[in-house]
């Protein structure tokens, strides 16, 4: 017999297990301030599931970025390139599949996407391997080489990205069937949008589930909160981290992908671009926080495409205010993971 | 077998610019509880975690069963069947008490895997672990959280633990509780090394004690004959007695 | 010894060392009389600008170490000063004085606010709230276009004394015209042996010497008494406000500024690789960095064309050596300064001058 479940007649006194549920929050109510302020409910349905969409596509590129930090203290400034080498990949196997891609066919367009997503995850992961091992790893402890040498990846790799395919924009055209839209009532909502959403709940469950429910994710959050001691207990947390910084790459992979999908033109240049929008998202969401990371993400989409129909002009400025408001708030972002 | 279970061997150890140990010599016999006792800054935690790994040694040898560790990692030294307890306790706050302990239990994927009858020993020594098995260890008391950090530590059968302070900052009560779960635990012939600084609770547990002061060991010799000597005592601990009584 | 007193005591310390930075202050001096054109006269300007701006970056990086990414913000803020106050108030000093004095005083503020808001953090936080403040000022920059001219920047006249049409005489000299330009040019390198001088007596005095032990180790720089803080804020206020100098001149010559001139991230990656690959920690590093980024910015990219067109057969290579991928080059050295010389090149002079390498 060795489940703990008898209960005791005396428990002491000491507090329920208390979900920090109030960030939650935050999600429904921006989304019903920004209802009366668009007006028009069908609009506003529109918005938030851009918004939600946009968010989706953040996260799972984010997602690696802010476990890589919370493990090891280490920033990747060229996490963008993951992005951009994913959205490149995908373009390289959806032009070889066009057949596919143009044929109308629901079916036909996923096996089209699928192995695009996967050559972009797979890749992005053996590069992300090269990268932890010849960058990364020799100025591990060292923050200031860290950031510079992090940045000299990412302007070798662009440079690189650019040698293969080109220095000018491509266009990454949606298959077929994930065009247009589906009304919802008066409400239009993009295909993509809605296969966003699905593909980062997806990510999103997964990571959660692996988190909560197996010892690997025990040890990684472990390890975000103290290394030394995780090390004391006997596992070898350079491993663990490799392993953290190739999903996360894989991740950021995938998510370029997306993201190209969603732009549906791509650039050499674009995973730098997205690169601030990412700090700011992890800052919000607290450095190490996975739950953190998704709301901030979910945030700064819905707030980007409210803004965006409201004041276009603020729109640009709109995830700094809400990296600043946040902070005001909580100075170490929404989960402030405890670190000694 | 005769050669103790650990043995240091004239170990140096510096931290970035500034020299700790200056040649620490310490024998751990098998099968008993060695106190290391000394004033702040004495050495003692360094001396811990460097037998764990987790400071590197600059010159000297770390024998652990007769074997040199100090080239080794941490996880390798772990993996030789040593466990520790580090003065803040590590334990990980966000993590329930079990997900806490199945951590510490190495060999157990979930918490079914683990030894139930140890568990249940476990849970013998410290109760309010298993009153407060889902709880965030984050939520525990001071006292509960050192009992969690020990209980990680011996979940699993261990050869050798390595124990910082873990009177630290418990009421007296707490700390007898302590002192009956280490008399339980000495029952097992597991070999201890135990630093303090309250020479109390030390008296009550330790068989041998090594006292250091400067990053030496000033003073070796067995528990009965420093409680029986006051001048002893008042010579090696000074004030730093008075004040942790 | 005069020298002494005007290096601050900082001498170039390695016989190369000197040889090579006597070469370069020549090498700009006689640029007007030795290279004709323009573009060889716009390289060396840019060489001139860039090495004051580097080296303010340095005092950040190298002597105080903290990774800032909105230095180029600052430089912005110096460039569109003079650019806004000569298009509204036209070509006079007075506009020159009002511009430069308006953007040093808005540098002066945000770069005290910055710092004193967060570089109590962590060196990564700072370096990822600098790059997100960047990012917005350049935005902000080019949504005000009513006042910056937006995207397409602002043309604007300098004072006559400074302009092409101006002439000193009608005699050419040595072959070279008398022009505005040329006054332009010389008036450019004299402030910025000025500005260079005043930072290198800035890094050796007891500030500097602060914050030196700072970056070293700020635990016991605190520790001694010293509040990290407030040095490291002054570091970047000081920093900022030679960056916006070097922003000032940068608009001087060009008579134009606009968002990529002078605020794009680039610019900001241009500067982190000059002074890494020229030396952090010692100004003379970025004399040496911003010259020959500079001028293989400018022309390696020739060299490059050739080298591509004679391995043209070759698919791979050709796409590598291609002239428009200098950065890559200059990248792939930047990552190596990192690990194998983080002293740069001015490390490895001074080291061997001391006899070992």
């Amino acid at each position: 017999m060795n489940s703990p479940s008898t209960p005791t007649p005396f428990l002491d006194a000491l507090p329920a297990v208390k979900l920090d549920r109030i960030p939650l929050l935050l999600l429904p109510v921006l989304a019903l301030l920004a209802l009366p302020l668009v007006g028009s409910f069908s609009t506003w349905v529109t918005l938030t599931f851009a918004g939600l969409a946009m968010g989706m596509i953040i996260f799972i590129i984010a997602s690696g970025l802010t476990l890589v930090f919370g493990l090891m203290d280490v920033l990747n400034f060229g996490h963008g390139v993951f992005i951009t080498l994913g959205a490149f990949l995908a373009a390289s196997v959806l032009g070889r599949l066009t057949g596919w891609t143009e044929s109308g066919s629901l079916l036909l367009n996923l096996v089209a996407v699928l192995p695009a997503m996967l050559a972009a995850m797979v890749v992005a992961g053996l590069v992300g391997f090269a990268f932890e091992r010849l960058i990364i790893r020799p100025v591990y402890g060292q923050p200031l080489k860290q950031i510079m040498i992090t940045m000299g990846g990412m302007i070798v790799g662009v440079e690189l990205i650019k040698v293969i395919w080109g220095a000018q924009a491509i266009p990454l055209p949606l298959p077929t069937a994930f065009r247009g839209s589906l009304l919802f009532g008066d409400a239009a909502v993009e295909k993509y949008r809605l296969i966003a959403v699905v593909v980062g709940l997806g990510v999103f469950a997964v990571l959660s589930w692996v988190l909560s429910r197996t010892k690997l994710g025990l040890l990684i959050r472990a390890g975000v909160q103290d290394r030394e001691m995780v090390e004391s207990l006997g596992y070898r947390i350079g491993r663990l981290f490799i392993g953290v910084f190739v999903a996360g790459s894989a991740l950021a992979g995938l998510g370029g992908v997306m993201w190209g999908l969603y732009q549906q033109t791509i650039t050499p240049e674009m995973g730098g671009q997205i690169n601030v929008l990412l700090f700011i998202v992890i800052i919000i969401g607290g450095m190490g926080s996975v739950g953190g990371c998704f709301i901030g993400s979910l945030l700064v989409g819905l707030m980007a495409n409210y803004t965006g129909f409201l004041a276009p002009k603020v729109a640009l400025f709109s995830n700094i205010l809400l990296m600043v408001i946040v902070l005001m708030w909580r100075p170490e972002g929404l989960y402030p993971v405890g670190k000694r | 077998m005769n050669t103790p279970l650990l043995q240091l061997e004239a170990v140096h150890t510096h931290i970035g610019a500034y020299h700790i140990l200056h040649g620490v010599d310490l024998q751990v016999p098998r099968g008993e509880l060695t106190v290391l006792l000394g004033r702040n800054g004495a050495g003692k935690t360094t001396t811990l975690r460097t037998i764990m790994g987790l400071w590197g040694v600059s010159s000297g040898c770390v024998r652990f069963d007769g074997e040199d560790i100090s080239a080794r990692s941490t996880p390798e030294i772990a993996h030789l069947g040593i466990a520790y307890v580090p003065e803040n306790m590590g334990v990980f706050a966000d993590l329930t008490v079990r997900e806490n302990m199945l951590l510490a239990a190495r060999g157990a994927r979930s918490i079914e895997e683990i030894d139930g009858k140890r568990l249940e020993w476990v849970f013998d020594l410290f109760p309010a672990l298993k009153r407060f098995w889902e709880h965030p260890a984050g939520l525990l008391s001071g006292g509960q959280k050192q009992m969690l950090a020990v209980a990680r530590a011996i979940i699993e059968p261990r050869q050798l633990l390595l124990i910082d302070e873990p009177s630290k900052g418990l009421a007296p009560a707490i700390i007898q509780n302590m002192v009956t779960a280490f008399r339980e635990l000495k029952q097992t012939d597991t070999t201890i090394l135990l630093v303090e600084q309250n020479f109390n609770f030390a008296r009550q547990l330790g068989d041998r004690v090594a006292v250091m002061d400067g990053g030496r060991i000033v003073h070796v010799g067995s528990m009965a004959e420093l409680a029986g000597d006051e001048d002893l005592q008042q010579r090696l601990l000074g004030l730093s007695l008075a004040a942790h009584q | 010894m005069i020298f002494n007193r005007l290096f601050s005591g900082d001498l170039p310390r390695s016989r190369v060392l000197l040889m090579v930075l006597v070469a370069i202050l020549a090498g700009l001096l006689l640029t007007p009389f030795v290279f004709p054109g323009a573009k060889a006269l716009n390289v060396a300007a840019k060489i001139c600008i860039f090495i004051v701006l580097v080296a303010s970056f340095d005092l950040l990086l190298g002597y105080t170490g903290i990774v800032s990414f909105a230095h180029t913000m600052f430089f912005g803020i110096g460039a569109y000063g003079v650019a806004i106050a000569l298009t509204r108030l036209g070509p006079t000093w007075t506009a020159v004085a009002v511009g430069v004095g308006a953007a040093v005083l808005l540098s002066l503020v945000l770069s005290m606010v910055i710092g004193l808001f967060s570089l109590r953090v962590k060196a990564m936080f700072y370096a990822m709230i600098t790059l997100a403040v960047a990012t917005a000022f350049q935005t902000l920059a080019s949504q005000l276009s009513e006042f910056t001219g937006g995207e397409d920047g602002l043309t604007f006249k300098v004072p006559e004394l400074l302009s092409p049409a101006f002439s000193l005489s009608e005699q050419p000299f040595l072959g070279v015209s008398l022009d505005g330009r040329l006054i332009a040019f010389y008036l450019l390198l004299a402030i910025t042996v000025a500005l260079f001088l005043i930072l290198l007596r800035i890094v050796n005095s007891p500030f500097g010497r602060v914050l030196q032990a700072i970056r070293e180790n700020a635990f016991r720089a605190e520790a001694l008494g010293y509040q990290t803080v407030v040095y490291r804020t002054w570091s970047n206020v000081l920093s900022a406000v030679f960056a916006t100098l070097a922003g000032a001149l940068l608009a001087l010559w060009l008579r134009y500024n606009g968002p990529d001139t002078s605020l794009s991230f680039e610019i900001m990656i241009d500067i982190l690789l000059m002074v890494v690959i020229g030396g952090m920690g010692t100004l003379y590093g970025s004399v040496i960095g911003a010259t020959l980024f500079i001028i293989v910015q400018n022309y390696l990219q020739d060299l490059m064309r050739f080298a591509s067109e004679g391995v043209s057969k070759v698919p791979f290579l050709r796409d590598l050596l291609h002239p428009d991928r200098w950065l890559l080059w200059l990248g792939i050295l930047f990552v190596l300064s990192v690990y194998r010389f983080p002293t740069g090149i001015v490390g490895k002079l001074r080291s061997k001058a001391r006899g070992y390498s």
